[in-house]
């Protein structure tokens, strides 16, 4: 078997698997992330040698897995995370991307953009504590972002003696809190990330427990159902034209799909201008494929030469989005100025540029309780609220709740040129 | 019909969708090529991202002048194979000039003037964004970074004020005179792009493979005997059978004995390694944060 065959073959079943953390500075979240590098083997010698050097040099007892991920100075020097970090680790089965991001409600902008593109959510809760005010805003944001699969870590079981008592409590307790949330698949893991008790070897300290290890458990949950298959989105990113003798008539459009299953031969229909037309082909360089589904980045050819260009949608005849004007949806705010109601912002979605305003704030979303505050308009930096917006041109939107990429869009300041609002459409 | 990419082709689909990004919200971008892996890999998906027009941004090398010779070699005929534009910037040129001085000493590099002539490569060629082969697993202030990675007039990174990217959504809005650094291949580890590479069978410098070399050890990283490397006194020069595993000067690009002669060893030599890629680069290691610190001033 030559090399390319025997990589091919090793490649067909190791899918790309994000997951985010959030956890506070206290509850092991780094820890258990070093445990997960560690145990897998992906850390390096040279890794491991400097994180002991550091360690000894703070007067530390033992190697500080925690510094392997806090990588700016900041966050080393106040044992800290700030910022959303990308760690990264292989298992045969699968590759994993971790989106690693603090806790604090001061820092839920973070939280909400490493869980926007996460498969899997981890929630950490200290054994000792319980289900606390964190817990359930980690789990609220979780369930917001439409994350498809929360595991629930109830970490430092070895400093209540491994008891089973606790654990289900505990469980119990976050289910109650969760049957209020919209969470498809619910999983504990009791563990000990200091120890490594059930994150990648099973423990030895909690015979009682017989669901899976963290790590089995990512290795192996179902994925291939987090993407839409159904509802063809094709969002129109740049037009391939290039004027070659060879190709003097080509007109590529060219973008990653959406949504659903687009075909060789396909009716479809072009946004906004709603000329039909068929795909002739679906293009790469190494030739033409029969068909295209979400991830993939490709290029499609149609029948007839029709004005199409980026910030277009191409869309099944019979399955539209919405194309309005009209968007409602929950808003994330991540400025430094408050959210304005009647300010104007230029609005990213798909691939449209364009430009609206906030129209009416519904309520302010408790992050900690889920209560809609309908009094408070002020939406300051990490609050969470219900708002209407009108655009200024026609955007073509679906629930996000049936699909992440054509049900979200950014806000940007049109003075800063910073992204300040991330929205989830109703 | 099983609907499922394999991780390698998520990541491919992923970096091409940040090319087109780049090509459509950019006027001018500029591709920076080093001659190494990654930025080969950068060329190949950019092929990839346009087929079957021509990439529609020249690349930019900036010349140390402490090249491998075989780097150059390989640049140029790339160049040739692409019909790209090439546009060198120069390190000797601005030494010469005046513009910038020389480290002195038994550890010079010239890996921190570099900075200075690519953000005047950058001015003069008035580019807007500037791709980068950088990647989050190679070094802990990389992790940090994002996809469209925002620079102000004086090419500076702000680690802690850095824009929040979601879902699909890159916002590449700046005022005039900024600039935006771009990585389409964040996501990908070293053994993701030499298994890519090896699939797509793209051809490589011979230097990524294990070849007979002059060699000698300081700190514990060995170094290949070139004019450029002042040596200490007791440093000895041997001959030994040795690769790259990144490619950047020879003044601070440690090889490694290696017997790895094709892809596949190398696949198999990076997939058992206990050490990280830049492990054997002495501009990391000058302290704890050379890297951010570099990076804050507009480095790579």
């Amino acid at each position: 078997m030559s090399l390319t065959d025997e990589i091919k073959k090793e490649l067909d079943n190791t899918e790309l698997l994000r997951f985010t953390t959030a956890g506070s500075v206290d509850d092991g979240k780094s820890t258990l992330i070093g445990r997960l590098l560690y145990d897998s083997k992906s850390i390096y010698q040279d890794q491991y040698e400097a994180m002991e050097a550091s360690s000894l040099r703070r007067g530390e007892e033992g190697v500080n897995l925690a510094l392997l991920t806090d990588g700016l100075k900041a966050e080393r020097e106040q044992g800290i995370t700030i910022d959303v970090a990308y760690r990264y680790f292989s298992t045969p089965k699968r590759k994993f991307i971790i989106a690693d991001t603090p806790g604090h409600i001061q820092y839920t902008r973070n939280m909400v953009t490493g869980a926007s593109t996460a498969n899997v959510a981890l929630v950490l809760i200290d054994a000792r504590h319980g289900v606390v005010e964190q817990t359930k805003r980690h789990a609220i944001i979780a369930s917001l972002l439409q994350i498809p699969h929360l595991v629930v870590c109830i970490n430092k079981m070895d400093l209540v003696d491994f008891r089973e008592e606790d654990y289900l409590k505990i469980k119990e307790d976050f289910e109650k809190f969760a049957s209020r949330l919209e969470v498809k698949d619910l999983h504990f893991v009791p563990m000990s990330a200091l120890l490594g008790d059930n994150v990648v070897d099973r423990s030895e300290n909690m015979d009682w427990y017989e669901g899976s290890t963290l790590l089995y458990y990512l290795e192996n949950v179902h994925i291939g159902s987090d993407h839409n298959f159904i509802d063809c989105r094709f969002p129109v990113q740049y037009v391939i034209r290039p004027n070659t003798d060879e190709y003097h008539d080509y007109r590529g459009y060219a973008g990653r799909i959406a949504g659903g299953v687009f075909k060789k031969g396909d009716e479809v229909m072009m946004l906004p201008s709603g000329f039909t037309s068929k795909i002739k082909a679906i293009d790469t360089i190494e030739g033409e494929i029969e068909e295209a589904f979400p991830p993939m980045s490709v290029t499609l050819l149609l029948e007839d030469d029709v004005d199409v260009s980026r910030g277009d949608m191409i869309v099944r005849v019979n399955n539209k989005p919405n194309n309005t004007q009209d968007v409602e949806a929950m808003i994330c705010w991540f400025g430094e100025t408050p959210l304005q109601e009647k300010g104007k912002y230029a609005l990213l979605h798909t691939t449209q540029d364009t430009r609206c305003m906030v129209k009416e704030v519904r309520y302010k979303l408790d992050i900690n309780t889920l209560h809609r505050n309908l009094e408070e308009k002020t939406i300051k930096m990490n609050d969470i609220a219900r708002v209407v917006i009108r655009t200024t041109k026609p955007v073509f939107i679906d629930e996000y709740r049936q699909n992440r990429i054509t049900g979200s869009v950014i806000l940007v300041d049109e003075a800063t040129n910073n992204t300040v609002g991330a929205g989830m459409i109703i | 019909m099983n609907y499922q990419l394999n991780h390698l082709r998520e990541l491919e689909s992923e970096s091409i969708f940040i090319l087109r990004e780049v090509a459509a919200q950019f006027e001018n971008p500029v591709l920076m090529f080093s001659g190494g892996k990654d930025s080969i890999l950068m060329v190949h998906l950019a092929k990839k991202a346009f087929f079957p027009g021509k990439i529609p941004f020249p690349l930019l090398h900036i010349d140390t002048g402490h090249n491998f010779p075989e780097t150059i070699e390989y640049r140029d005929s790339l160049v040739e194979e692409t019909g790209a534009r090439l546009i060198v910037g120069s390190v000797q040129d601005s030494i010469d000039e005046g513009v910038q001085v020389e480290e002195q000493g038994i550890n010079a590099s010239r890996n921190g003037l570099q900075t200075n002539v690519l953000l005047a490569s950058l001015e003069k060629g008035k580019f807007d964004a500037a791709l980068g082969g950088a990647r989050r697993d190679e070094e802990k202030a990389r992790a940090k970074e994002r996809f469209f990675s925002h620079r102000d007039e004086f090419g500076q990174w702000d680690p802690k004020n850095q824009r929040p990217e979601l879902w699909n959504l890159f916002n590449g809005k700046k005022r005039f005179g900024e600039h935006f650094r771009i990585f389409p291949i964040s996501n990908w580890t070293e053994l993701d792009v030499w298994q890519y590479l090896a699939l797509e069978e793209v051809r490589l410098p011979n230097l990524y493979f294990a070849h007979k070399r002059k060699v000698f050890e300081r700190d514990g990283t060995l170094l290949a005997d070139c004019d450029y490397i002042e040596k200490r006194p007791g440093e000895v020069v041997k001959e030994m059978t040795v690769r790259c595993r990144t490619i950047g000067d020879m003044t601070c690009t440690g090889v490694w004995l290696s017997k790895a002669e094709t892809i596949g060893d190398i696949i198999e030599e990076v997939a058992t390694t206990r050490m990280t890629e830049r492990g054997g680069r002495t501009d990391d290691k000058r302290s704890e944060t050379s890297m951010e610190d570099r990076k804050k001033l507009g480095y790579f």
